[in-house]
């Protein structure tokens, strides 16, 4: 049981790393960054 | 050398998300000048709830970031996201609720105000589930139909507390735009500071989408709270001391806040590297 989960475990964190390089070279960092350091309307209520 | 071990069990985890909170939001003269950080770390998420538009924030909130990828799904996967997202949860799960959530420590501290206090019941745990309706219509639904963070736009008071207060106060430009939106936010923020004087971490246990979110990996996380199944005698000790709605130690409610490990008889609960 406690190896499953292990192994579970294993497979999800590569997903993740695979999803996050994937996700950098189709331009995923330059987008969190681009919203990111505009005020967000919608946070403060303007929205 | 005992009591360094035994401060470091009573105030670690109080440390912890303060230093947090300090590392997320070093962007001291922002607080001075009204204007949020701009720089390159801003493409970077944080684990904890951290609105990006706080005007000390450094990096970007993850459930911000989540909401405003998700809205472009129409054009593309947002595979970044949801790769930093599945990241934290593999790796803490949980744990990152209750030792590296900014929120979550305001929550704690507004807890410690004096007075009525509710327990948690049958009630509680029932509302605990509603936090998991709000992931899926505000965090998900709303982004993909209506292209728009219903999360952040229509409830987050991490943002209200972080971001418009300051913000509001520091900008008189804003000021002037301010309308019912604003008004309905502050409404929220109040409901929520005076729900956790009076329940523990009211927010997190019922509201917070991102925990919800952890909560999925809780069972598979790397690092969190286990209880040593040998030397468990099932006396419930540590579902009694639980302030959460857990049915059972790291199970999906828990943060591993360790309030159980501290009042096992048997020493069966500790801190492990799964």
């Amino acid at each position: 049981m406690k190896n499953r989960k292990k192994i579970i475990g294993i497979i999800v964190l590569l997903l993740a790393l695979g999803l996050i390089t994937a996700g950098i070279m189709d331009g995923g960092l330059f987008e969190v960054k681009t919203k990111a350091v505009t005020i967000c309307q919608e946070c403060i209520g303007l929205g | 050398m005992g009591k360094l071990r035994e401060n470091i069990k009573q105030y670690g985890r109080r440390f912890s998300q303060l230093i947090a909170a300090v590392l997320y939001n070093c962007n001291f003269k922002g607080f001075l000048s009204g204007k949020i950080y701009k720089g390159e770390s801003k493409g970077l998420c944080v684990p904890g709830l951290n609105c990006y538009s706080c005007p000390g924030a450094v990096f970007a909130c993850p459930l911000g970031s989540l909401q405003g990828a998700l809205a472009k799904t129409a054009i593309k996967i947002p595979m970044y996201m949801l790769g930093t997202i599945i990241l934290f949860g593999v790796l803490f799960g949980r744990l990152i609720c209750g030792f590296l959530c900014p929120f979550g420590l305001v929550q704690e501290l507004v807890y410690k105000i004096p007075g009525f206090k509710i327990k948690k019941s049958r009630i509680t745990k029932t509302l605990s589930y509603l936090k998991y309706v709000i992931l899926g219509v505000f965090v998900i639904a709303i982004p993909i139909i209506k292209m728009l963070p219903g999360f952040c736009k229509y409830i987050c008071p991490a943002g209200s507390l972080e971001a418009a207060i300051p913000l509001v106060i520091l900008d008189e430009q804003l000021r002037s735009r301010l309308g019912w939106l604003f008004s309905w936010k502050m409404f929220l923020l109040l409901v929520c500071v005076i729900l956790c004087v009076i329940c523990y971490r009211a927010f997190c246990r019922f509201l917070c989408p991102l925990g919800a979110l952890y909560s999925f990996f809780n069972p598979i996380a790397f690092f969190g709270i286990n209880v040593d199944k040998e030397k468990c005698t099932g006396c419930n000790a540590c579902i009694s001391a639980c302030k959460m709605d857990t049915k059972k130690v790291g199970d999906h409610e828990c943060v591993h806040c360790g309030a159980c490990r501290d009042v096992c008889p048997e020493g069966a609960i500790s801190y492990k590297r799964h």
